[in-house]
């Protein structure tokens, strides 16, 4: 497996989720444990692209493939435009929920630009405050940032469009 | 008070962080996963736990079968009361000594065999992976002799008894004759109002990492109270509070859940003893359920009477809430009625159950949440039976002073929220008439309530050092839960020293600093900054003093009244000196000070100050919801909250905390309710997925304003700001859910 570009390789128990493998034996807890049984969003991965809860995904599923946690997504010193976008909009208070907001908010984009359907769109191509808010949903903010994040994303998306 | 008016004028004219949307300092760590929470630590050899909960409401245990459990590898330790060495009681609840109010419950875990609700620690499992404990704990096997227990709340509500006040926290209140006045009164309201358990549901669970090195303890932990915490793991363990540090950097949320000392924290603590190994517990979202208290149920009446041109006669306003036979604390939820209408004859009374259930605790704003549900929503009923707009009916009864005993408001401008919040939400486009404004499938409606949060402060020791080469650290064990604490601290000492904030370090989250408040009942930011404002002010009056010892300082003869702060250094007109220039002159390489509030003057100077004023946030929330005609579905479509919190320190926390309150209210009007088995007193829905937070898809823009007047007797005239925003929300939607449908909604 490969996590944030770098190989790692672990020996262990087939129940191991990919979660506490991440936080637990690698260290890398930037994903983080809200739920345990995918009902948060707080442990948002990216798969090979494609983001997952890595609570409800055993370790040993993802043999082989590329994973990306929240610090996968700057380069060096610079952030990820969505990273800087989060606190240039005040889109996090506790920061818990934080990575898995940013890292869903990653692949949820490259979702809307692959033409991926929402259950509230209207018109493709278009990406609404309630397109970003359907889509985002499977993430849970209790200290309730959820205007913000939508403006980082809005922010964002609206870069990415020039 | 025209003087302190002024005061605060010129401290504007230099202000230049304080107020601004400045962003956090932590921002960076927390979006890119540096910033480390409390079970995210690993030491060498460190061991993972779980624990075991009972699952009778009531009861003696007579057998515990551990065996399986120990013969899975890798499992260390197994404590049940059979074998684990008690651990001090927890203290009776004292004023005097503010930690003993720390314990969620009086239950000496793992000392007794005795089950006081389901889902009590019954056993503690330690193993080498958290997986090894999670399933060794699935094997314990515990009987137990079921004793009988009142677990239900709506059928105890007939039995409760009157709540018991203090000083701090009155329990009922009379001015004239409410029922007598209700009777006479020729129009009138008289409802019902129920609210369901609720919990914080924070999104980090309650973790511990506890760390034992011969009597020294560390605790990594999420807490709101790091001093509390450390106070209370003393007494329990029997070692000084020298010899323990809290820290406590980071914490994922609270809401007031992470303000007592739940079971998981002293059994982590216990284990870690008795393994002698570093301990780490991750409480599990259903362990969060079973072990951490939430906000207890209410029914509540409220009855009105007024005039033909609706001047309130009568306001009567009685609750029923529950405490765990182990714990827990009455709420004060006929609070607001205490503030809000100059009612001629007001009747509150507070009644209590206790049954076998886990202890209650606070969650934001504990009493005026569901308080101003009720009342805000018989206010808004009222104004239906009369025919007066709602906000018209709020205004003819906004009271000049206190309306229970006739003191001062230190400050209120309801009236200046509502005339400002009702131009820009457009309030005068609503017709009155329930559903008749509709937009398609969906009913719209547009609703008022009131927010009303009474303004506190603690006791904050912070110390502020500044170094020769300009740079700046204030230090304070606050706890950072997500409010902004350090930046808007940062923002303070910068304008108060003349500093750019770059240069300002704030240091916070550790037991070894400073003792700073707990953060609960909105007091944190006012706290620390009275601390952190007399700080500056000495570290000044020693630069000062050191300059003027100094026959060629541009300073010498200067009092510090007349300076000021800018620059890096203080200043008259055009001349003065730098700091840096100051020290290196002196050949001093820092100066450092401190801001000290003692425990006994703070006391006395509180309590003076409540013999003579009333001090509180408030504001005004008008919401627009859409109901489908067909389902019954309630969307809440637009917001607005227009706040009269004195000075805002910093315009993006801010707004953020009182749109967090505004959130969680939303959740509390349409999807939060703890669900409690009446036959077993087991929460039937502990997870995320059975107890609805709201979501980003159901979250509007939530337009957030404020009046920016400061309060005269706050530090800076701020008032705190965690807890007002979620008051009077419920109410709002209720109230907007009857315009567009014509139903009230009685229960939550």
């Amino acid at each position: 497996m490969r996590v944030n570009g770098a190989a790692e390789s672990l020996d262990i128990e087939p129940w191991v989720s990919l979660l506490d493998a991440l936080r637990d034996r690698l260290g890398v807890t930037g994903p983080k444990k809200g739920c345990d049984q995918g009902a948060c969003g707080a442990c948002t991965v990216l798969a090979d692209g494609v983001r997952i809860n890595a609570c409800l995904a055993l370790a040993v599923q993802y043999d082989g493939k590329e994973i990306t946690t929240i610090e996968g997504l700057a380069s060096g010193d610079d952030l990820h435009p969505l990273q800087a976008a989060f606190i240039r909009h005040d889109g996090l208070q506790c920061g818990y929920c934080t990575p898995g907001q940013i890292c869903s908010a990653v692949a949820m984009l490259a979702e809307h630009r692959a033409g991926m359907p929402s259950a509230v769109m209207e018109r493709p191509g278009e990406l609404s405050e309630a397109e970003i808010r359907e889509r985002m949903s499977g993430n849970l903010c209790r200290c309730g940032a959820y205007n913000g994040i939508v403006d980082a994303i809005k922010d964002v998306a609206g870069q990415e469009v020039r | 008070m025209t003087t302190k008016y002024a005061e605060t004028e010129q401290r504007q004219a230099a202000v230049k962080h304080v107020g601004r949307p400045v962003d956090r300092v932590d921002g960076r760590a927390k979006t890119t996963g540096e910033a480390r929470y409390a079970a995210e630590h690993r030491y060498p050899g460190m061991a993972h736990a779980a624990l075991v909960h009972a699952t009778v409401a009531r009861g003696r245990i007579e057998a515990v079968d551990t065996e399986a459990a120990r013969a899975v590898p890798g499992v260390i330790e197994v404590l049940t009361h059979e074998n684990a060495p008690a651990m001090k009681p927890a203290p009776k609840s004292s004023l005097m000594n503010p930690s003993s109010l720390a314990s969620g419950t009086t239950v000496n875990y793992l000392a007794t065999d005795e089950v006081h609700w389901n889902g009590q620690p019954v056993a503690v499992v330690v193993a080498e992976t958290p997986e090894t404990a999670t399933h060794a704990a699935s094997l314990v096997r515990v009987a137990y002799r079921e004793l009988p227990a009142v677990v239900d709340f709506a059928a105890e509500e007939p039995n409760a008894v009157q709540q018991k006040g203090n000083v701090l926290q009155p329990a009922a209140g009379d001015k004239g004759d409410a029922v007598a006045a209700l009777a006479a009164a020729p129009v009138s309201v008289d409802l019902r109002f129920t609210t369901p358990p609720e919990h914080h549901n924070a999104i980090e669970p309650h973790a511990t990492i506890a760390v034992w090195d011969g009597d020294h303890l560390t605790v990594h932990e999420s807490t709101q109270t790091i001093a509390w915490l450390r106070a209370h793991l003393a007494l329990r363990f029997g070692i000084p509070e020298r010899a323990i540090r809290v820290l406590s950097p980071y914490v994922g949320g609270g809401f007031g859940g992470k303000g007592p000392i739940w079971a998981g924290t002293l059994l982590t603590v216990l284990a870690a003893r008795e393994t002698a190994r570093p301990v780490r517990l991750a409480l599990t979202r259903e362990g969060v359920y079973r072990t951490v208290g939430g906000r207890t149920p209410t029914v509540q009446r409220v009855a009105l009477g007024a005039d033909n041109d609706g001047d309130l006669t009568a306001l009567i306003h009685t609750s029923v809430t529950m405490k765990g036979r182990i714990g827990g604390m009455p709420e004060g939820v006929v609070s607001p009625s205490r503030h809000l209408y100059d009612a001629a004859t007001i009747h509150l009374r507070q009644r209590l159950v206790q049954l076998d259930l886990l202890a209650n605790t606070a969650m934001r704003a504990p009493g005026d949440s569901v308080g101003s549900f009720a009342l805000e929503s018989a206010m808004d009923e009222l104004a239906c039976e009369l025919g007066i707009d709602p906000i018209e009916l709020r205004m003819r009864n906004e009271p000049a002073r206190n309306p229970m005993d006739g003191k001062r408001f230190t400050h209120r401008m309801l009236r200046e929220a509502y005339e400002v919040g009702a131009e820009r939400f457009g309030w005068r486009e609503r017709d009155p008439r329930p559903g008749s404004m509709r937009d398609g499938r969906w009913l719209v409606g547009m609703g008022v309530a009131t927010a009303y949060h009474p303004s506190l402060m603690l006791p904050a020791d912070v110390t502020v050092r500044l170094a020769a080469d300009g740079g700046v650290v204030v230090r304070c064990g606050l706890q950072e839960i997500g409010v902004g604490v350090a930046t808007v601290q940062a923002q303070i000492a910068a304008d108060e020293l003349g500093v750019p904030l770059e240069v300002v370090r704030v240091e916070i989250g550790d037991s070894e600093l400073p003792t700073g408040p707990g953060a609960g009942g909105s007091v944190q930011t006012a706290s620390a900054a009275a601390g952190v404002l007399e700080a500056c002010r000495k570290l000044k009056e020693s630069a000062l003093a050191l300059a003027r010892r100094a026959p060629d300082s541009p300073l010498r003869g200067r009092r510090l009244d007349d300076l000021e702060a800018r620059d890096g250094g203080l200043y008259h007109g055009g001349r003065g000196e730098t700091y840096a220039a100051i020290l290196a002159r002196a050949g001093r390489d820092h100066l450092e000070a401190g801001g000290r509030t003692g425990m006994l003057k703070f006391l006395a100077k509180t309590l003076n100050e409540r013999r003579r004023w009333v001090k509180a946030a408030s504001g005004a929330h008008f919401c627009e919801v859409r109901v489908d005609r067909d389902t019954g579905e309630v969307r809440v479509s637009r917001w607005l909250g227009m706040f009269d919190v004195g000075r805002v320190i910093n315009a993006k926390t801010a707004a953020a905390q009182l749109r967090g309150g505004i959130v969680m209210g939303i959740g509390m009007a349409l999807s939060e309710a703890t669900q409690v088995d009446p036959r077993t007193g087991r929460i039937m829905n502990p997870g995320l997925s059975e107890y609805h937070v709201p979501a980003h898809a159901d979250i509007p823009r939530i337009d957030v304003r404020w009046l920016d007047v400061p309060d005269p007797t706050m530090p800076l005239g701020l008032l705190g700001i965690g807890e007002v925003g979620i008051t009077g929300v419920a109410a709002a939607v209720a109230n907007a859910v009857r315009h567009a449908t014509g139903k009230r909604v009685l229960d939550l």
